[in-house]
């Protein structure tokens, strides 16, 4: 635990803010009538464009909505002022970042199909963006990959090849290679390029010889230790660990940042991590939480003990936007839409946030097509996740040599979701959604939960910050995690299984707190909502048809008790997996139905 | 509440604009400060380690990796001519030799034992940095590079592609709010930077770099023809050294977008005279924007009053704004009330607000963070 100078129960104020790649934001913590409680956030565009270019000025702005709003002071000197003295400044400072960008690589290994494809998941896994990939046959002559990999200047390189005992000849010829390329970073030149070995054991000596005084180099396990297995776990901590240390400490002002606060400023992803891993260890359950930015989006999974987090680097809802687009494809984002868009208007539509990554959806359309965007975003960020959260400690994940050639989601993905209790959302997309049906749509979407799926979003986006002060004060963390920040959307009930539309998929019924009963039965190809307060719990007898399972298996009841939230228990029997209906008419019906609904939007 | 705002664009009629020239490896620095130099002005050189070539010499003398070494005739870091021997084997008591000759002419980088290679590394490449725009040197970084200052009409831009690119400025468009017609660009215009209006098609940038534009300044371009200009989908807006042939900065954003009339009219004003452009644009971490340099001469700083630095103020009532999102978007105008409320938009969205009175006519609300600061 980090060190604080005065004893935490005398700690009256905490000023906490998070510097996100597109605003930062500051909440003030105080203590009230001996609990710890939100008291208000401020926000300001984060400052790393010119005239600023230093990320303090941003949270200094923030840090002044707080002010202007408590009226009370908290700048001195153009910094924070702490300990708090006379009625100035505050008790507690704590800051953590996401500024800084995505993560660029460039991957190698020896054969194109094997190592080096293992070397490009694991540092897709990781959330790089891959820019090439280098492989001993990748019919290009040597001094052709040695440009290239000089011409695109990666962030970062991973090299993998061989097997453990396999060539060690091919790995020094691709060491080799890079040595030749005298590669320097994208950003910063005041440090050597990270280059990441997770290859043959027994070429560790001839890579360290060649690339130890060229570049900054770092060795993990072999990625594919055997033919048939791969272990891509290390190498993508390795590649995250140095995204973290090298990339993000490029936000201008950064530095001015680390010396105003006592305890070291911690990246935003490790902290919601903290929080995800404290709401399963509390409840005694299985979490997916998401935590979807302007540049990245991060997902976050407990199952059973094991803690799994990916930073999907190129997924993002302002600076990433466009590649969400390019990943997602047109098609699939409009499937989302209950209108006509054209294809060029998408596209301009996503450029324009790009460039402008500040403003926010003032026409319901543009709402509509940025959570259209959104669940485009959580999907693909999710697929990433599944690849990474496989297997547990000791125990790998196996592929035979005919998968080799056709990389699936294996079963041995930890990610079960008839298993998972919990969706947690975060960020501005999900967290300021102006109905709070809008962010459980969209995890739903996004995530298609199966079985029986409580959800939650982060209220006003602080769980960065809950998990950083969680490190330093962690009574203060989970009282205001608890009163101010978690909120409780409800229950989702998502038969797996399909069927056809208007065929009976599932009934249900709810004994309510107030003793009255409430029973649905819901068609295949419908959603339905039955209201259930915050803090209010049900008890629920749950029939699917013999063709879905709700959990228990196909066809078979269950008794539960089901947790109410601010929208309530939603039932989704549009099957699992999901197909939207191919017709454009017929899909834009459906979605009109489905928002109508459950009240996702305003009626014209 | 003046903090929540959007830096805007620069578009200065009049300002000092400073650009420091570095060099990607350290080199010699050749101007002193004082000196007068041109956009042209060659003023730092250095040389980049050349190419790399690979020979595979254990192969072409069917020996071992491991005996690669005493095979070799020239020594590592010895410069050898094209075609000259390198390596030499001889086999079946001398009888039948084997050689390996140099493929291009360079120095012998290293030779590796185990996987039998010999690098090769080409003459070095020369790379000069010029000055970029018209100006005096007023900083030497040893070694590395300069500073040079000018007194310029600065506009920034919103996006770019390509690179730095100076000439001529010309106006294709009678104002801001005309698609850039093919038909408008000739052969007058091979060399130099030509101002279009609220769009650059793809046909408009054919014909540019048909004729040679050097760069086009426009106040929209769509993604569509974005990605045909490429080859392909821009996912992050990091560009700069795309080689497209010219150089684009767009002023207002994706899609046909109306030049905003004082751009327009400060562009048109210096038309005939020497521009510098760079497309370069990072919208991350050190935020890069694409713009526009017309530096002034003396006479013309003279006759229009010497620049005076205005400083970034806030959002206040009457700052000049521009909406940089549906449904106003493009539309400028001035603040007129800036209500510290939350308010609730047609998105439902509960969030501050300004007032704006459009220089058009009409008002609106519209939300703090969709609307960017004109600054001189």
């Amino acid at each position: 635990m980090a060190e604080v100078n005065k004893d935490v129960e005398d700690i009256q104020t905490i000023m906490a803010t998070d510097c996100g790649s597109t605003t930062t934001k500051a909440i003030l913590i105080e203590k009230r009538d001996g609990e710890y409680r939100l008291i208000v956030r401020g926000e300001a565009p984060t400052t790393v464009e010119a005239p600023f270019e230093d990320v303090t000025r941003g949270v200094l702005n923030a840090v002044a909505e707080v002010e202007d709003l408590t009226g009370n002071t908290y700048i001195k000197d153009d910094k924070i002022a702490h300990p708090r003295e006379g009625g100035v400044g505050t008790d507690l400072d704590l800051s953590t970042s996401s500024a800084g960008g995505g993560l660029q690589m460039m991957v190698a290994g020896v054969v194109k199909e094997m190592t080096a494809e293992s070397a490009q998941r694991a540092a897709l896994g990781a959330g790089a963006i891959v820019m090439d990939v280098i492989a001993s046959n990748d019919q290009r002559q040597p001094h052709e990959r040695i440009q290239r990999i000089r011409a695109l200047r990666p962030d970062m390189i991973l090299l993998s090849g061989g097997i453990d005992g396999g060539t060690t000849t091919h790995v020094a010829e691709l060491a080799e290679l890079i040595a030749a390329a005298d590669p320097r970073p994208r950003l910063g030149m005041s440090y050597s390029l990270p280059v990441i070995f997770a290859g043959n054991v027994d070429a560790r000596e001839l890579v360290k010889e060649r690339l130890e005084t060229k570049t900054s180099l770092s060795i993990t396990e072999n990625l594919r230790p055997v033919l048939e297995r791969e272990n891509l776990q290390p190498a993508r901590l390795g590649i995250q660990e140095l995204f973290l240390e090298h990339v993000m400490k490029h936000a201008p002002g950064y530095k001015h940042l680390l010396e105003w606060t006592p305890v070291p400023i911690m990246p935003t992803p490790a902290a919601v991590g903290i929080i995800m891993q404290l709401i399963a260890k509390e409840e005694g359950i299985n979490v997916v939480g998401v935590d979807i930015g302007g540049a990245t989006t991060d997902v976050f999974s407990v199952f059973g003990d094991v803690f799994n987090r990916t930073v999907s680097a190129n997924l993002g809802m302002s600076y990433s936007i466009s590649n969400v687009l390019a990943e997602a494809t047109v098609p699939n984002i409009l499937r989302w839409v209950p209108f006509d868009v054209e294809e060029t208007d998408l596209r301009n539509r996503v450029k324009n946030k790009m460039i402008r990554p500040t403003t926010i959806p003032q026409a319901l359309e543009s709402l509509i097509i940025e959570q259209a965007m959104a669940r485009e975003a959580l999907r693909l960020a999710f697929i990433q996740h599944k690849l990474l959260a496989v297997g547990l400690k000791g125990v790998q994940q196996e592929r035979t040599i005919s998968d080799t050639f056709e990389q699936t989601e294996s079963g041995a993905t930890l990610v079960d979701m008839m298993q998972l209790d919990m969706l947690v959302g975060s960020g501005g997309v999900l967290s300021h959604a102006p109905r709070r049906v809008q962010a459980a749509f969209m995890l739903i979407d996004g995530f298609m939960p199966e079985g029986i799926t409580e959800l939650a979003v982060d209220s006003i986006f602080m769980m960065p910050q809950l998990g950083v002060l969680a490190q330093v004060h962690p009574k203060a963390a989970m009282e205001v995690f608890h009163k101010d920040c978690l909120i409780r959307l409800g229950t989702c009930v998502a038969p797996r299984g399909e069927g056809k539309e208007g065929a009976p998929c599932l009934e249900i019924s709810l004994e309510m707190p107030d003793g009255t009963t409430e029973s649905r039965s819901v068609n295949f190809g419908e959603m339905a909502v039955i209201p259930l307060e915050v803090g209010q719990k049900a008890k629920a007898v749950i029939k699917p048809s013999r063709k879905f399972d709700a959990g228990a298996g196909k066809g078979k009841e269950i008794q539960t008790e089901l947790g109410g939230g601010q929208v309530g228990v939603i039932i989704d029997a549009r099957g699992r997996p999901l197909a939207l209906p191919t017709d454009r008419v017929e899909r834009v019906r459906k979605l009109s139905e489905w928002n109508d609904a459950l009240g996702v939007y305003p009626e014209d | 509440m003046t903090h929540a705002y959007t830096p805007g664009l620069k578009v200065s009629r009049q300002t000092e604009v400073k650009k420091e020239r570095r060099l990607p490896l350290k080199g010699d620095v050749l101007v002193g400060v004082g000196d007068s130099v041109t956009a042209e002005t060659i003023v730092a050189k250095t040389e980049l380690p050349g190419n790399v070539q690979t020979v595979n010499v254990a192969n072409r003398l069917s020996i071992l990796p491991e005996d690669i070494e005493r095979n070799m005739v020239v020594k590592v870091g010895g410069w050898v001519e094209q075609g000259d021997l390198i390596a030499e084997s001889r086999s079946f008591f001398g009888l039948f030799k084997s050689s390996a000759k140099m493929p291009v002419a360079g120095t012998i980088e290293s030779v590796s034992n185990i996987t039998g290679q010999v690098i090769v590394r080409e003459r070095a490449i020369p790379v000069e940095i010029d000055a970029y725009v018209d100006g005096e040197v007023i900083e030497v970084f040893e070694g590395e590079g300069v500073l040079v200052k000018t007194t310029a009409t600065f506009v920034q831009g919103i996006f770019g592609i390509g690179g730095e690119a100076v000439g001529i400025l010309d106006v294709v468009a009678p104002d801001g709010s005309v698609v850039m017609d093919p038909s408008s660009i000739n052969s007058s215009h091979k060399d130099k930077i030509i101002v279009g209006g609220s769009l650059v098609t793809m046909d408009a940038l054919d014909r540019a770099r048909e004729v040679g534009v050097r760069g086009i300044i426009a106040g929209g371009i769509g993604d569509s023809d974005l990605r045909i200009l490429l080859g392909y989908d821009l996912g992050v807006a990091i560009t700069g050294s795309e080689e497209i042939g010219l150089t684009v900065v767009v002023t207002e954003g994706f899609g046909q977008m109306t030049m905003a009339d004082r751009t327009f009219n400060l562009l048109a004003s210096r038309k005939g005279m020497k521009t510098s452009i760079s497309g370069a644009t990072q919208i991350r971490a050190g935020v890069i924007r694409p713009e526009v340099v017309i530096p002034l001469d003396a006479a013309t700083r003279r006759s229009e009053g010497e620049a005076v630095q205005k400083h970034a103020t806030g959002l206040v009532i009457g700052s000049p704004v521009r909406v940089i999102r549906e449904p106003h978007f493009g539309k400028i105008g001035e603040v007129t009330s800036l209500p510290p409320k939350l308010q609730k938009l047609e998105s439902e969205a509960m969030v501050r607000v300004l007032g704006v009175r459009f220089e058009e006519a009409g008002e609106a609300i519209i939300p703090r963070a969709n609307v960017e600061l004109i600054e001189e």
